[in-house]
């Protein structure tokens, strides 16, 4: 009988049913929209990002499955896609760790020193982000190619770099130059030089400080670096095409297969072979997501410009 | 460690960080560098860290000359502060880092570096807090760990950025206590860095009061408090009326009275500031030396009456007392009153006025004043 | 590169000489001397032969709708990037996280692949352009496929510069503003707009920079009719096929020193952005 009374008092108050809300969404509204402006923003900004985002990469993957799932599984098989494959795997695996090994050594150059000419320097650093892609292949041509700088010398000696891997890497290079660099500067000027400082006083050398401070500091910021710069260097297309020759089984990394599938109107293949590349984009993604969720204390920086 | 401090200039570009500082600090002592923000109290820490070359002069730790060696050589332990404790290592493995990166043959085996380690957590009374991340420390735990860190190289000299400035009063006074007696315990020289003025005289053997990159004064508490060598170390460690007066021989005339102040201690003579604390003001017979004034307000707080109130010649000053001193019958406002010095300093009269003093003339001081003083 | 000068105070952190060694090194290898070789090549051309190159009209066509759909592409950003960014700062909604996780996808969907994702979607018989097309809207092979793809690529740039901005500002200055009797629209127009203008003018020009040199997603929905729907990247690489080194040098020069100019807009508004944010603080 007594938990009646005890129901009663651990009730909130019942209030009539025309004050449920009321005051409290007209005191919010000098700072929020109306319902149904909130709706429709919702709604427009949604839509976009779906016209936009979703339905392009929707489509890749209904293209490449529509003439099957043998059929997607032979064009991903096929000994030129493979050789594809094989090759961006392998010039992603030359291009990220120097560029990681770059963008550590010009961070820290530019995060632990005062020196005149340094934003210059940091603009330098950007600048690839502005060429065009294209251009970036053209350079190397420029010096590379048969009528170029070094072409008629390296020919002599037998050494093929435009039209061969080592262009295609070295344009890869170019078009990812900037991301672990500008990743980690931001990262590591916050957190300025007070732990290396400390590290030193304590009596560790400076590959020490580096490794067992320096580094663990900087873990999530490099990985989220890399992560992008990987993207970037297995998708990139434009430079790439410039420089590589299209040389089917030997030059052709997998955006540049896509595209001789797509121009041989073999449009399920191509989609087949750019739907490995929307999954690592995918995949690209999620970890990114991951990271800002999980770790976005230490890339405070990077999340703020 | 003994340490000597030879001739060091050290400069920021354009500006002069430290201009030419000399300073003895013997084994075993505990310093304490005092100063506003700008002084070059934290540059000279640094310098003598290691952490910051000097342009010139020399760092000397016992016998050996210190310039030009690397901090890594020094043995000194620092204490930033705000910690810099290495976020992604257990309390334990920060303590022990110290002991891990030394070279093979003089790193003591993991088993004695763990040990050592729990030994100084002890030290710290954080026993048992080993495998904590500093993020899941309160501050004052997170200052206890980077002491414990700083002490496992055993160093000859124990340095303090700012060591309790990060915490809240509370706490910094306990941990304030604690790190006297930890410094009893260790013996280590230790040299801290701080701009209170209350931490400084409390912990210290011997403080260093600095200003625009040079040394005012080194003293005890007492010294540094009783005979202040400049107008700004009387000015630094505490609340100051600075009022006109007139040295005659060992006579002292205050703010144009004719009742002079005779002290054996005074010689020379000509215009002079007199520097007195508020509490050092106590009301007095008409007529006894001192200086005449009028109390404008007073104001209760906690146990100290605070009066404002304006002297003949039209200065305002501030005068304290505790609560429940006879002198709180008299000092009401509006009431004329005679003030005696208990204890005060005389300093030549500087021709300008620095900034925080009060000035000469209150614009709004009775008519009546403002004419005797300038008779 | 003389600016770089050893002109710092000595410190106690190690390695300055190795790391900024090594960037300059690797930076001079890999971009200064191959960028300026463009420079010098296109320099041998002259004065005369030059201006012959780039004021050719399939060339002076090219460079145009580079740069006139790139900025429709920015534009539209413009509009929708901050509009985005508000509703995602601001409003709660199912899968909040999943969607704002999506708006980096540009960056990271190899271009190709979004090339031609577009263009399955718009081209005539696509899942999009077959309801365009009877209503008389051509979109793949168009200028105005060229104007999506630039769309698409620019989106997260203009999005990810205003959407932290937005954060940081203060509910308050929206209190203060209605406290003082605003309307929402005017709370809107005139508090926050003209916080966000900076930003969002940021990330136009970054977007607008991409699309400008954009290739890869472009090219697939272009259809690359010289004199309508042919870019300037691909005049390049023609150009390049046809051993026309000289031609291709003059175009790309050309780009460069656009987009060069375009980073130095960058540049000014960033700072002056930072000013502004400073400021409000």
């Amino acid at each position: 009988m007594s938990t009646i009374t005890d129901a009663t008092l651990q009730d909130p108050p019942r209030l009539p049913p025309e004050f449920k809300q009321g005051p409290l969404m007209r005191r919010n509204a000098a700072v929020t929209e109306a319902p149904w402006v909130r709706w429709t923003l919702t709604a427009v900004a949604l839509l976009f990002l779906l016209g936009f985002l979703f339905l392009p990469l929707i489509a890749v993957f209904v293209e490449a499955l529509r003439n099957g799932v043998s059929a997607y599984f032979a064009a991903l098989v096929e000994p030129d896609a493979l050789a594809a494959i094989r090759l961006t795997l392998l010039t992603a695996a030359i291009t990220v760790p120097l560029n990681l090994v770059f963008g550590v050594a010009a961070a820290w150059a530019i995060t632990k020193f005062e020196f005149r000419g340094k934003s210059l320097l940091i603009s330098l650093i950007d600048l690839p982000f502005s060429v065009s892609p294209v251009v970036a292949g053209l350079i190397y041509i420029l010096i590379f190619g048969a009528q170029g700088w070094a072409g008629p010398w390296l020919m002599e000696h037998g050494i093929k770099v435009a039209f061969a891997v080592p262009g295609i890497v070295l344009a890869t290079i170019f078009v990812t130059f900037p991301f672990i660099a500008r990743e980690l500067i931001p990262l590591m000027h916050e957190q300025g030089t007070e732990y290396e400082q400390a590290a030193l006083s304590l009596g560790a050398s400076g590959w020490q400080t580096f490794w067992r401070v320096t580094v663990p500091n900087i873990r999530w910021g490099l990985l989220y670096g890399v992560l992008l710069c990987n993207a970037r260097a297995m998708g990139e297309f434009g430079a790439v095409s410039v420089i590589s020759g299209h040389i089917r089984g030997q030059t052709n990394t997998m955006p540049l297969h896509v595209e001789i599938l797509y121009n041989e109107y073999q449009f399920s293949a191509a989609f087949a072979v750019a739907s490995l590349l929307a999954l690592l984009a995918l995949v690209t993604l999620g970890l990114k997501a991951y990271l800002e969720w999980r770790h976005g204390d230490e890339l405070v920086a990077t999340r703020r410009h | 460690m003994e340490i000597k401090v030879r001739g060091i200039h050290k400069a920021f570009g354009s500006f002069p960080a430290l201009g030419g500082v000399d300073l003895d600090i013997a084994s075993g002592e505990l310093v304490a560098l005092l100063g506003p923000s700008g002084s070059g109290k934290t540059t000279l820490l640094r310098v003598i860290a290691g952490l910051e070359f000097p342009d010139r002069g020399a760092i000397v730790f016992g016998e050996e000359d210190m310039a030009g060696r690397p901090i890594r050589e020094r043995r000194v332990g620092f204490v930033f502060q705000h910690y810099a404790l290495f976020k992604h290592m257990t309390v334990l493995d920060n303590v022990a880092f110290g002991l891990r990166v030394r070279e093979r043959r003089e790193r003591p085996p993991e088993a004695l570096i763990r040990e050592r380690a729990r030994e100084l957590l002890e030290l710290v009374q954080l026993g048992g807090l080993d495998q904590r991340y500093p993020a899941q420390l309160s501050g004052g735990q997170r200052q206890r760990v980077a002491l414990a860190r700083a002490l496992a190289i055993e160093p000859r000299v124990l340095l303090l950025d700012e060591p309790f400035g990060a915490l809240d009063a509370k706490v910094r006074k306990d941990l304030r206590r604690w790190l006297r007696q930890l410094h009893d315990k260790t013996g280590v020289t230790t040299i801290f860095v701080t701009h209170d003025q209350e931490e400084a005289l409390e912990l210290a053997d011997r403080v260093v009061v600095m200003n625009r990159g040079r040394i005012e004064q080194v003293g005890t508490t007492d010294e540094v408090y009783e005979q202040p060598a400049t107008p700004f170390v009387f000015d630094f460690l505490g609340n100051t009326n600075v009022l006109p007066g007139e040295v005659r021989g060992r006579e002292v005339y205050v703010d144009g009275q004719d009742t002079p102040i005779v002290t054996a201690s005074l010689h020379g003579s000509g215009p002079v500031d007199v520097y007195v604390r508020p509490g050092d003001l106590r009301v007095t017979e008409p007529g006894a030396p001192g200086f005449d004034a009028v109390i404008r307000s007073t104001q209760r707080t906690g146990p100290i009456l605070r009066c404002e109130a304006v002297t003949a010649s039209g200065q305002a000053i501030e005068i304290e007392v505790p609560h429940l001193h006879y002198d709180t019958q008299t000092l009401r406002p509006q009431q004329h009153v005679r003030l005696r010095l208990n204890q005060f300093s005389v300093f030549p009269r500087q021709t300008r006025n620095r900034d925080g003093t009060l000035p000469d003339v209150v614009p709004n001081a009775p008519a009546e004043y403002r004419a005797r003083g300038r008779a | 590169m003389s600016a770089i000068v050893r002109s710092r105070t000595r410190t106690v952190i190690p390695g300055f000489g190795l790391t900024l060694g090594y960037t300059l090194l690797y930076l001079s290898l890999l971009v200064l001397i191959p960028l300026a070789g463009v420079f010098v090549h296109a320099a041998g051309l002259g004065a005369e032969g030059y201006w012959h190159v780039v004021s050719s009209p399939r060339v002076l066509a090219a460079l145009k709708l580079s740069f006139g759909a790139a900025l429709a592409g920015a534009a539209i950003n413009a509009v929708f990037g901050p509009l985005i960014a508000w509703v995602f700062v601001r409003y709660e909604f199912p899968g909040k996280r999943f969607f704002d996780a999506v708006i980096d996808l540009p960056f990271a969907l190899p271009t190709a692949v979004a090339g031609i994702a577009l263009t399955a979607l718009y081209a005539g018989n696509g899942w999009i352009g077959q309801y365009l097309e009877p209503l008389g809207i051509k979109v793949a092979y168009t200028p105005l496929g060229i104007i999506i793809a630039c769309t698409f690529i620019g989106l997260p740039f203009v999005v990810r510069t205003v959407q932290p901005v937005l954060q940081d500002a203060e509910k308050e200055l929206e209190e203060a503003a209605a406290s003082l009797g605003a309307n929402r629209w005017q709370t809107v127009t005139r508090v926050i707009l003209p916080t966000v203008l900076p930003a969002a003018l940021t990330g136009f020009a970054l977007a607008f920079a991409r699309a400008v040199g954009e290739y890869g997603s472009v090219i697939f929905i272009a259809g690359n009719l010289p004199m309508v729907s042919e870019i300037a990247p691909l005049l390049i690489i023609i150009k390049l096929e046809e051993f026309d080194y000289a031609g291709a040098t003059a175009v790309a020069s050309a780009m460069l020193i656009l987009s060069f100019a375009l980073l130095l807009v960058i540049n000014g508004l960033q700072a002056w952005a930072r000013r502004r944010h400073a400021h409000v603080r």
